[in-house]
């Protein structure tokens, strides 16, 4: 394929920010400092991008294409990057959740300048994800951003972080050796001469030659369970509880709020718009699988007794929402599942930075343990409660919004009414172990020793336990501010986001 | 009809800001944040006269969400039902306010008690004037949320912080169905709009989502099937129109039970007390709980589509009626008794709905709405007296102590038990004669309620205010301050007289009409339906007898008493529901939830996944390789995965 699409760099400074951040870190630039200006940089920009998108056009834009490797017998990879209304958003996500990720304040951090150049690489690989529009480079960013989550987690990670480690490591790179097999099957089902990376180029193709019966259920099976995989599609989650449990806050942040969505995002641009046929043959199974999410996940987060591991369940579950949206292939449930990707990635990255907060500050994260903490940190209690009420889906936060048009979806003719029950169910059952985990952390009469300094049992190997200390200063304070006002952003204004989303879902393939 | 305007919206900003000041500085100046809230509860009650005085008209509305077939506007509904409300919401939220200075005036936290209220009182506004039931949604839920943030206000307190989430979850349970109930509307019509355009449009013309959605991608292009009415008959008497239109009334009313606590979703409005008692009166008393009222009186039109829904939502206002009663008869904490007469007040508003008489609800909620604000200000204006103290066994004598709490707290009374001459002597009577309308057993129950409220109120104001002092705090009460005083008498004017305002009535009743004319309810011409004179008789008369006969028997039994005679446990202990939730519902599924935790843990991760991994050692072996934790080995798996990419693109065949 020769064609070289318009070139247009404005996508390239969102991927080349953090490259030179690191750039300046490896050259002994102060680390967190770096990193922030990097990443403010990254969030400036997307918005730039953002209001500059002709969103009521919808389609891909900002295009740019660079031969990267022509060899003969091998259809050529493109550096092709662009975006449309899907990634947009997705774009805006991963530099707002960057910014908070980094901007956290974790405490004393060992080897800050590797820590943070990990942090932007899983940032970067985000990115590039999101904006590559030729396959290779699509699979490539995601990959190269999970090599950092794996380290992040077995170097910096908390309690069994080994084990942890080493579970999300065999569990994320089978999973993505499955998406792989998957992609390529795809690109070899197409006849020699029209084999391609590029996905506008293939989708063209396939939508006017559609691959056979046989091979669309095969493949989407494979990338199915590959995306599921990494995403923590019941009953391929168990390596997402212990990981992010695990995990720094900052690395879990950025995980479970970003490159989480790239299973979804890839659902939504590949899976299903190429393989519809399959899509329909397996489009029970899916609807059984999100079920177990909403039902099985749902259940299991209420018997947690930890505040990470149960966040880490929680954020299982919610996958159902955004795989019900999806399955329903239709304008408001795609849509839905779009505006819910960014309501997530806020809320889930707001919930794990807190919860580690927490755990740093209290020196404790079993429920039994904790409790009362409001009067010690009344302005985490208050950020951990918006957090908390736009997991639970309350109107005025953005995950209402999304959540809500995920319900419809489901009410459209074509789909399961039923479903949408099963969804609202989970919103009770968010409801109770949200509300029990602040009622647990921060309700109720608080143990003496979060009052004040107390000498540390002996043997415990620490001198003394600190009081409780709270969110005090502004920098401090920021990072989840932000978040939250983003997220009461577009829950009280989903119009904005809708707006954005809307016209590039209306024209993908097969949307009803 | 006035040019729109924006002027409107303020009734929801202004609480919006002081809530958001509030929470962003305010808080470190409390008698700022005081001043914030009470003076945009007093500008929202002179915009709500405005509004009723028709000099604020309707604000242009604004896209929400919008796609096709699928259109939710924020918009403004200003007409009789809403007007009236908004007086009462606003009207009784300021006396609230004003009085709450008084109340908390020692609580180092205030600030965040009138952020709270602020809160309340933007989310109550909006429940009110919503155009469609996802704007309504939307406060729905705003209210539930404030609600849960006032009843855990002492959130040191393990109770109140027990309270606040049984009451969120408990109304998150109804609004599961209040959602599926707005779901099933917009299938069924297209629409979710509930202003009386709309709903008109919905019932004589409706556009299925099914059609539309075939419509919109049809090709070629389908005509419209199915507009017929959703009314077998255009007027008069209406057929039942399926199984579906059971469901959506059943879906509405189950946010209705949630909101308005009927049975069996009640747990967890006497557990609301924990909250501070200006809560208790603004949010758990005259207008959050009557929120769920007020709702079925708005999407009236749709209950009547289903004869059997209206048959079961008469049913359970009705059985919520007695049922609370009968508990309030055995409580001993003067709130729990309030609240157990707030349960069984909006039974019969809800009964009173189920047997059409949407207008007769509408009164009732209006007078209860003052007098048991009334009751419950003047409560929290006894337990300030006694220092927190709220058994009334440990009070008596009160009467001649702090008089003027005295004499309001008796006018409410009278006006609760429809004493003759008070507000809810009028509006109970009203709704009593509906329910003779719709059916004997009705009526007479909803008499026997009149008898038993008579009973347990009478039981409160003469062993709390009458006979001797029996605790140290009874001994020596002070009277509150005129800022809490002067609400009681202004609330006490209204609950004395506020009956004698039959137009009330009239007002709801002439714009129910209209409605239902309307969407084809009603024959367009023609004479107004009235209540039967024998009705009206019976309603007047027999509640009288039940009343006398519950102050007489009260008087007879508690007056001179230290303690209770009456030993009821299974009314004590509120025929046991709390123990059922507690150790069958919330035990059950906690087991459950730790079964399947071990399943989770044990078998699909213990041994399907670890088995599989230790079976095969070499991969075992393997995956220690590739664990290093060196980023070279991690480059080089990663290389490899592209590799392959490469590598089966060129020669696999």
């Amino acid at each position: 394929m020769t064609l070289l699409a318009s070139n247009d760099f404005h996508l390239l400074p969102l991927l080349l920010a953090p490259l030179v951040a690191i750039a300046f870190i490896l050259g002994k630039a102060p680390p967190r400092l770096t990193a922030g200006l990097a990443c403010a940089f990254n969030l400036l920009y997307a918005i730039g991008l953002i209001l500059f998108y002709p969103a009521a056009q919808g389609g891909y834009q900002y295009e740019m294409s660079y031969a990267w490797v022509n060899m003969p017998g091998l259809p050529p990879i493109h550096f092709h990057l662009g975006v449309d209304g899907i990634s947009l958003p997705l774009v805006f996500l991963t530099a707002i959740v960057s910014f908070a990720a980094v901007a956290i304040a974790p405490g004393l951090v060992r080897r800050p300048a590797e820590y943070y150049c990990y942090l932007l690489l899983m940032s970067l690989g985000a990115m590039g994800a999101f904006t590559s529009l030729d396959l290779f480079f699509f699979y490539i960013f995601h990959d190269f951003a999970l090599i950092p989550t794996f380290l992040l987690i077995g170097i910096w990670g908390s309690q069994n972080r080994q084990f942890a480690s080493f579970q999300v490591t065999i569990y994320l790179l089978a999973g993505s050796l499955i998406l792989l097999a998957g992609l390529v099957a795809l690109v070899m089902e197409l006849p020699p001469p029209d084999r391609t990376f590029d996905i506008p180029t293939l989708q063209a193709y396939i939508s006017a030659h559609p691959l056979s019966h046989e091979s669309q259920n095969i493949i989407f099976l494979l990338l199915t369970v590959g995306f599921g995989i990494l995403v923590g599609l019941f009953p391929f989650h168990s390596w997402a509880p212990p990981g992010y449990a695990s995990a720094p806050p900052a690395a879990a942040m950025l995980h479970a709020g970003i490159l989480k969505k790239y299973a979804l995002y890839g659902m939504i641009r590949i899976t299903i718009p190429m393989l519809h046929d399959g899509f329909v043959f397996w489009q029970w199974l899916l609807l059984l699988l999100l079920a177990g999410n909403f039902l099985y996940a749902g259940f299991i987060t209420l018997a947690q007794k930890e505040l990470p591991t149960m966040l880490g369940f929680s954020s299982i579950m919610h996958m159902g929402y955004l795989f019900l949206g999806i399955a329903c292939w239709n304008i408001i449930g795609v849509t839905g599942a779009v505006v819910l990707m960014v309501a997530h990635g806020l809320s889930a990255a707001l919930l794990f930075g807190l919860s580690g907060e927490i755990t740093h500050r209290s020196g404790e994260n079993r429920f039994s343990e904790l409790g009362g903490l409001a009067k010690r940190a009344p302005v985490l209690a208050i950020l951990f409660s918006f957090a908390s009420m736009a997991s639970m889906g309350v109107p005025g936060l953005a995950n209402f919004a999304g959540e809500l048009m995920v319900f419809f979806a489901s009410f459209l003719p074509g789909n399961v009414p039923a479903m949408a029950l099963i969804a609202i169910y989970g919103t009770v059952i968010t409801a109770i172990f949200q509300l029990r985990a602040i009622k647990n952390v921060f309700y109720g009469p608080m143990p003496q020793r979060y009052a004040a300094d107390t000498p540390a049992p002996p043997g415990s190997g620490v001198i003394a336990l600190p009081a409780m200390t709270d969110v005090s200063s502004l920098a401090e304070r920021a990072p989840y501010v932000l978040l939250t006002l983003a997220s009461l952003g577009i829950g009280f204004m989903p119009f904005l986001l809708i707006h954005l989303v809307q016209p590039t879902v209306t024209l993908l393939p097969f949307m009803k | 009809m006035l040019p729109s305007s924006g002027l409107a919206w303020w009734l929801l900003i202004l609480p919006l800001l002081s809530a958001a000041s509030t929470l962003v500085y305010l808080h470190r100046k409390p008698n700022m944040a005081i001043f914030a809230s009470v003076a945009s509860a007093s500008l929202c009650f002179l915009l709500a006269l405005g509004i009723a005085a028709g000099s604020v008209g309707e604000p242009t509305p604004f896209e929400w969400m919008s796609f096709p077939g699928l259109q939710i506007d924020v918009g403004m509904i200003l007409d009789p039902l809403s007007k009236g409300m908004l007086l009462v919401v606003t009207g009784v939220g300021l006396l609230v306010h004003i009085f709450s200075i008084g109340y908390m005036a020692h609580d180092p936290a205030k600030a965040r008690f009138f952020g709270g209220l602020s809160i309340f009182m933007f989310s109550m506004t909006g429940i009110v004037i919503a155009t469609n039931l996802i704007e309504m949604f939307f406060f729905w839920e705003g209210v539930g949320l404030s609600s849960y943030l006032l009843i855990g206000f002492w959130y040191d307190r393990e109770s109140a912080a027990q309270a606040a989430n049984k009451a969120f979850v408990c109304n998150r349970l109804a609004d599961f169905g209040f959602m599926a109930g707005i779901l099933t509307l917009w299938m069924m019509t297209g629409s979710v709009s509930i202003t009386q355009d709309a709903l008109q449009g919905a019932l004589l013309h409706p556009s299925p989502v099914a059609e539309n959605h075939a419509l919109a991608t049809a090709t070629p292009p389908v005509t419209p099937a199915s507009r017929q009415p959703l009314l077998t008959n255009g007027g008069g008497v209406q057929q039942f129109s399926g199984w579906l239109a059971f469901v959506l009334v059943l879906g509405l009313f189950a946010g209705c039970m949630g909101k308005s606590a009927m049975f069996p979703f009640h747990v967890w409005l006497p557990d609301a007390m924990e909250g501070p008692t200006p809560v208790s009166a603004l949010i758990h008393a005259a207008t959050m709980v009557a929120a769920g009222v007020y709702m079925l009186c708005r999407v009236y039109p749709l209950l009547l589509l289903s004869p059997p829904g209206m048959l079961f939502i008469a049913g359970i206002g009705c059985f919520t009626a007695i049922f609370a009663a009968l508990i309030a008869v055995q409580q001993n904490d003067i709130k729990r008794i309030l609240a157990y007469s707030t349960l069984s007040q909006l039974g019969y508003m809800v009964m009173a709905v189920g047997c059409r008489g949407p207008a007769a609800a509408m009164f009732h909620l209006s007078t209860h709405a003052f007098f048991k604000a009334l009751l419950f200000l003047a409560a929290g204006s006894v337990i300030h007296a006694l220092h927190d103290e709220q058994d009334i066994w440990k009070m008596g004598g009160l009467a001649r102590k702090i008089p003027l709490t005295f004499w309001t707290f008796l006018i409410g009374y009278l006006a609760l038990i429809g004493f003759p001459g008070f507000a809810g002597f009028f509006s109970k009577d009203v709704i009593l004669a509906v329910a003779f309308q719709a059916h004997p057993i009705f009526f007479w129950v909803g008499a026997f309620t009149a008898f038993l409220t008579a009973f347990y109120m009478t039981r409160l104001v003469v062993v709390a205010f009458f006979g001797r002092a029996r605790s140290n705090a009874a001994e020596h009460p002070h009277e509150s301050g005129a800022v809490m005083t002067v609400p009681l008498i202004i609330l006490a004017v209204f609950s004395a007289v506020g009956g004698f305002a039959l137009g009330i009535e009239g007002f709801y009743h002439g714009w129910s009409i209209s409605q239902l004319r309307s969407t084809g309810q009603l024959p367009s011409t023609g004479a107004t339906p009235q209540l039967p004179a024998l009705g009206l008789l019976l309603g007047t008369v027999v509640p009288l007898i039940m009343v006398f006969g519950g102050i007489f028997l009260a008087f007879a039994l508690y007056r001179g008493r230290d303690s209770d005679p009456l030993h009821i446990k299974v009314l004590a202990n509120k025929f046991y529901f709390d123990e059922l939730y507690d150790r069958q519902l919330v035990g059950g599924q906690q087991l459950f939830a730790r079964f399947l935790g071990w399943i989770d843990d044990w078998v699909l991760e213990g041994a399907i996944l670890r088995g599989a991994a230790y079976l095969s050692v070499g991969v075992g072996e393997l995956c220690k390789l590739i664990q290093t934790g060196s980023l070279q080995t991690y480059a080089f798996v990663l290389s490899i995965g592209g590799a392959l990419l490469v590598y089966f693109t060129l020669f696999a065949h």
